[in-house]
């Protein structure tokens, strides 16, 4: 059996206008894979269409030669920030429970067990002080790491992150691709939608370059050259690292 | 106070009464806070106008009123999310056009079915009139109701709180969207009889929302919900049968009071203590 991330000629359109267009590409598993690319790209897109959240016109996702409906309770998935009710009433250790959920079966409740290891979940991204905290009270960083401590607690091989760094402080920045790392090196598989140029190399091992179709993909220092780099963005490579390039 | 708990004791029609009424606000409580919190409250005004067909159609039939209605409020539910997702109308404006469709037909309909009931009376609702049929009826679906929630709320609440992280882990998402429409539609029939069509939603959402307020958990939420839905039952039944006035409209007046008070006084989220907290933290500055 081959290890692999595999996804050929997926094609997602709205409403007649194309998001993505014949997106191929296969990767290792256990590696920490980056999905850059200017707005609009179809980023985001990428990864809901993997995951079958979107309907797709065509294409094959599989994984571990497997088709994502298989593995489904194996994959965890943190959406972006926006598309989450702050004012939801739920309390940061509760929400980090809600990732025991795949693995509890139908009309059982979490147990002492699963109680603990959310606890436990939670002291890896250090929010254990902020547990009977009300989510919409936490900073942006906090927030991103309740909502990683609850792809942890879900003990899943895939992880899928949208646009984990997008507002959030560089303590909680730095804790949350360490952790990261610390996944792929446990040999899980780590995909992340990513914004900031000036940090995709030394994040990353594997890229996805993005503009609705995939204009490179591969091992990170393969695809972040200037001339690959501004067939996707119309502006010159060196100078949107120079500026951060936050909000391109 | 005391006369009101001696008819009680004497008189049959206001005990099946008040057992409906704080059944159905028990329900709709349960019911309101999933409603609230994905953000479909214009859904249960939809599906509460939409059954009266159904209701008049069964009349025609001579069938229990119960049937018409459910099919009419499924009917519904399907009919807005085909308008939505296949069209580039805004659910807010499919709803609209979905449910007043379905309440002018009705109100077509009930005038040439007039037999048992009439208009008004579905409208507004008769919370005295309530025959032990119905009170069965209520309780059965009370049943259905709270069994379904307590089976399923694990999977209920992650696809309230974060329906994509539900699909992404394999949740059938738009099937529990439209079995919450199915309860919706149960709880708003089981509703006609005390509340009324026009202010079913009434229960479905200010309970729900006062509960809101009061808690930052959910399964307290819901728990909250109910109590203060059944407690304007109450309430309001014992108001309106001492002044007589209409039922529907004093429960409902009285779930609103309530509303209020937590609106004002919530220690959390009330504007009471949140202007206090600004004055103390501009004072601090």
């Amino acid at each position: 059996m081959r290890k692999t991330i595999e996804v050929s000629h997926l094609n997602v359109s709205y409403f007649g206008n194309k998001a993505l267009k014949d997106v191929s590409f296969s990767f290792q598993t256990g590696n920490l894979i980056g999905i850059i690319g200017p707005n609009g790209a179809g980023k985001s897109t990428l990864i809901k269409a993997m995951l079958h959240l979107i309907p797709t016109d065509s294409g094959n996702v599989s994984i571990n030669d497997q088709p994502i409906k298989n593995i489904r309770r194996n994959i965890a998935y943190v959406p972006q920030r926006s598309d989450i009710d702050w004012d939801f009433p739920i309390v940061v250790k509760d929400t980090v429970l809600l990732g025991t959920f795949p693995n509890i079966k139908l009309f059982r409740r979490p147990s002492k067990a699963d109680k603990e290891w959310a606890a436990h979940c939670l002291e890896k991204v250090g929010m254990q002080d902020y547990a009977t905290r009300q989510i919409g009270e936490l900073s942006g960083g906090q927030q991103q790491r309740v909502f990683l401590a609850r792809a942890l607690a879900q003990k899943a091989d895939f992880f899928f992150l949208d646009e984990p760094f997008v507002g959030i402080d560089v303590a909680s920045e730095e804790m949350i691709i360490d952790i990261l790392r610390d996944l792929r090196d446990e040999g899980k598989t780590v995909m992340v939608v990513h914004h900031d140029l000036s940090k995709v190399e030394a994040y990353f091992d594997e890229l996805i370059l993005l503009n609705k179709e995939v204009i490179e993909s591969g091992p990170v220092q393969e695809v972040v050259r200037p001339d690959i780099m501004s067939k996707a963005y119309s502006m010159d490579f060196n100078m949107l690292q120079q500026m951060g390039a936050h909000n391109v | 106070m005391m006369s009101f708990i001696a008819d009680l004791q004497q008189y049959q029609f206001l005990q099946n009464a008040l057992i409906t009424s704080i059944m159905v606000g028990i329900i709709c409580g349960v019911i309101g806070s999933f409603i609230i919190m994905r953000g479909m409250a214009l859904m249960g005004d939809a599906i509460s106008h939409a059954v009266l067909p159904g209701v008049a159609i069964s009349y025609m039939l001579g069938i229990n009123y119960f049937y018409g209605a459910v099919f009419f409020g499924i009917v519904t539910a399907v009919g807005i999310g085909v308008v939505s997702q296949n069209s580039r109308i805004k659910s807010d404006s499919a709803i609209g056009i979905v449910f007043s469709a379905f309440f002018a037909l009705g109100v077509i309909l009930i005038s040439k079915a007039q037999t048992a009931t009439d208009l008004t009376q579905i409208l507004f609702g008769s919370v005295l009139s309530v025959r032990p049929s119905d009170m069965i009826m209520t309780l059965i679906i009370s049943v259905i109701v709270l069994l379904v929630v307590f089976l399923f709320y694990k999977e209920l609440l992650i696809s309230t709180f974060d329906a994509t992280m539900a699909a992404a882990y394999g949740l059938p998402t738009k099937w529990i969207h439209y079995g919450i429409m199915v309860l919706l539609t149960l709880t708003t029939v089981a509703s006609l009889q005390t509340v009324g069509v026009i202010l079913v939603v009434a229960m479905l959402i200010t309970p729900a929302s006062t509960a809101y307020l009061l808690t930052n958990k959910f399964s307290m939420m819901i728990t909250l919900a109910a109590f203060f839905g059944a407690l304007s039952s109450v309430i309001g039944l014992y108001i309106s049968s001492e002044y007589n006035l209409e039922s529907g409209a004093v429960i409902v007046l009285v779930a609103t009071i309530l509303f209020l008070l937590a609106f004002i006084f919530s220690p959390k989220h009330g504007v009471l203590w949140r202007s206090l907290r600004t004055k103390k933290s501009k004072a601090s500055i």
